[in-house]
């Protein structure tokens, strides 16, 4: 039934409305497997509804879901062969750890001695060897969240689903995490989907990123692909910050009509050269500082500069600058998205 | 008054004197007051033959309760009258506390629902059931029974203090995260064994809570067992008895010290628990 050439997980017109409100309007989507696939957007732009229909916990309102090959649609999530990572971990707080890590082992009929040995590798494998006998309560955030990781990562599933697993933790331990589960990832090669609003998250971890925006995929590519070559006004704003030009002033600093972006690490100041504008905000935030600039064309930017030398910022409010950068970093934004500028 | 607010604001124990005063008259005089009259009067005696209160030490009384076995039996079957409530109740109250916590959409209205029967006086639903289980009435033409006695009597004491077992349940069942039903489903259960393993031992402490009221509740009553429980006799009975009728206050107290033991002792097992931490 299943096929080497399947797909881990294949969308196929998927929707679902809650009441009058679409919140995933359509999706079709291939998730490779072994990949680490994000899925990227504000939050109410369905992304976490996409992630619990793979699961089953929500049934599409129109639309398949395929896990390797095989119609899920309408299956139960203890007939599906995906794990999840809840956002508030949803560990059993009446069982020790080690038994929250055995219980879909246990469940599932595996006998006893050999559960216990493969929940204490699955411990072993998030560094929380001799945790077992604590109850989920006494532990820290990012202790929990390793269980929670343990628990769904020994069922060995197919598809690791993680839905904002690292929203709540501060961001030294969320920068860690990051690390770890990409080690993880690329160790056990399972498909994982990580639904995350951070795009930091998203583009350090993912092998491609999905960007959602109300109920639909603007972008899918590598992370790479989104950042550079933003396909929407909407994603060039939300991956990153983007300078984006249109109309006249399109016309006046690309020397074409339509709509045009430029990432902020991307433009120079300069003193002889290119269109000039008035420092309006100096901000600085330690390896970089942040520019903004009212240039004279009619367009605020957003410059960033790496502090290369220490001391106070170059360049102070008011002062007149030029900006300079190559035309290959003007990516062109197919004109039929909204032409709206997100800083 | 501002410089009365900042003085007491100054000084902390004042405030705190001030706060607790009231209750703490209230609970030492009315409340720990009454069970130490009760506590000691069941150490008195009755002179036999002029009625009068003999104000001397004395385990006459509870020689009696200990000895003479309708007191026995009627301590035996108030505490069996006390738990098949409780049980009763539990076994109704979970799937209905579940439905109402998290599958229904009208969650407030069904709590006004479980909360409406409260407003109506015990005596006129007591009386209603009466109606409905009298020879020849409702209950008795659609089942044949049961009729009064014993088993009206549990039947009318489950269906009164129901709410008091739904309420805790569905307050525990509300702080139970959606998302440890989904994990387990996704771990692989079934509903039922997500039921078994999450739900039931999460929901122990809030049934242990609910059974507190039913039970002590139960064990206390004595009108609703002589409105439908024909000749059965509870400890309520005995003690009211012994306070009008036979006219002795004495006796009454020792045989009051009957539920009072047994709900310290179920108290203590239930503190062990955790389960007080839900009231």
């Amino acid at each position: 039934m299943t096929d080497s050439s399947d797909p881990a997980i294949r969308l196929t017109g998927l929707r679902k409305s809650f009441g009058a409100v679409d919140a995933v309007a359509g999706i079709d989507l291939d998730i490779a497997d072994g990949e680490f696939f994000s899925m990227l957007g504000p939050s109410g732009s369905g992304k976490t509804t996409v992630l619990r229909m793979i699961a089953g916990f929500e049934l599409p309102t129109a639309g398949t879901v395929h896990l390797g090959g095989r119609d899920v649609t309408r299956l139960a999530p203890f007939e599906r062969d995906v794990n999840t990572v809840f956002q508030d971990y949803a560990l059993f707080p009446h069982m020790s750890v080690l038994e929250n890590v055995e219980y879909g082992l246990k469940v599932r009929g595996v006998k006893r001695a050999e559960r216990r040995r493969r929940a204490e590798e699955a411990l072993a494998g998030v560094r929380l060897e001799g945790f077992g006998a604590r109850r989920p309560a006494a532990m820290s955030g990012g202790q929990r969240q390793r269980v929670a990781l343990a628990r769904a990562l020994v069922n060995r599933p197919k598809v690791l689903l993680l839905d904002e697993p690292l929203g709540a933790l501060d961001l030294k331990l969320r920068e860690q995490m990051q690390v770890e589960l990409k080690a993880i990832q690329r160790e056990v090669g399972i498909t994982f989907v990580f639904v995350t609003h951070d795009q930091d998250e998203a583009l350090t971890m993912s092998d491609r990123v999905a960007v959602f925006e109300t109920g639909r995929i603007a972008q899918v590519g590598t992370p790479e692909e989104v950042y550079e070559r933003p396909a929407s006004s909407f994603v060039a704003g939300f991956v990153g910050t983007s300078n984006v030009f249109t109309g006249a002033a399109a016309a006046a600093l690309v020397g074409r009509q339509g709509t045009f972006s430029v990432r902020p690490e991307k433009i120079l100041i300069s003193d002889d050269s290119g269109p000039e504008g008035t420092v309006a905000e100096v901000v600085y935030a330690g390896p970089v500082t942040r520019y903004v600039v009212d240039l004279d064309a009619g367009s605020r930017v957003v410059v960033v500069a790496q502090n290369r030398h220490s001391g106070a910022p170059l360049v102070a409010r008011g002062h007149r600058v030029r900006l300079s950068w190559h035309d290959e970093h003007i990516v062109e934004i197919p004109s039929a998205t909204k032409e709206t500028a997100h800083a | 008054m501002t410089s009365l607010g900042s003085y007491l604001h100054r000084h902390p124990r004042l405030r705190l004197a001030g706060l607790l005063s009231a209750p703490l008259l209230w609970l030492v005089v009315a409340y720990l007051g009454a069970l130490a009259v009760l506590l000691v009067s069941a150490f008195w005696t009755v002179n036999g033959f002029t009625g009068e209160v003999v104000r001397e030490f004395s385990l006459a009384n509870f020689r009696t309760i200990l000895t003479e076995e309708v007191y026995r039996n009627v301590s035996l079957r108030s505490l069996g009258v006390a738990v098949s409530v409780t049980v009763i109740c539990a076994v109704i109250a979970i799937p209905m506390a579940f439905y109402m916590a998290k599958v229904s959409k009208y969650k407030n209205a069904l709590v006004i629902a479980i909360l409406t029967p409260l407003w109506a006086s015990y005596l006129v639903k007591a009386y209603a059931w009466r109606i409905l289980l009298a020879n020849g009435g409702p209950m008795d033409s659609i089942f044949g029974g049961p009729g009064y006695g014993i088993g009206a009597t549990i039947l009318v004491l489950s269906y009164l203090w129901l709410p008091y077992m739904i309420l805790p349940i569905y307050a525990g069942l509300e702080r139970l995260p959606d998302s440890l039903l989904e994990a387990s489903a996704d771990l692989g259960a079934r509903a039922g064994r997500t039921f078994r393993s999450v739900v039931l031992p999460v929901l122990i402490p809030s049934v242990l809570a609910g059974s507190i009221f039913t039970f002590s509740l139960s064990l206390g009553d004595y009108i609703t067992v002589q409105i439908v429980g024909g000749k059965t006799q509870l400890i309520g009975n005995v003690v009211y008895a012994n306070i009008g009728a036979a006219n002795n206050l004495p006796f009454a107290a020792a045989i009051a010290c009957v539920p009072v033991l047994i709900m310290v002792i179920y108290l203590v097992a239930v503190r062990r628990s955790g389960a007080l931490e839900e009231l």
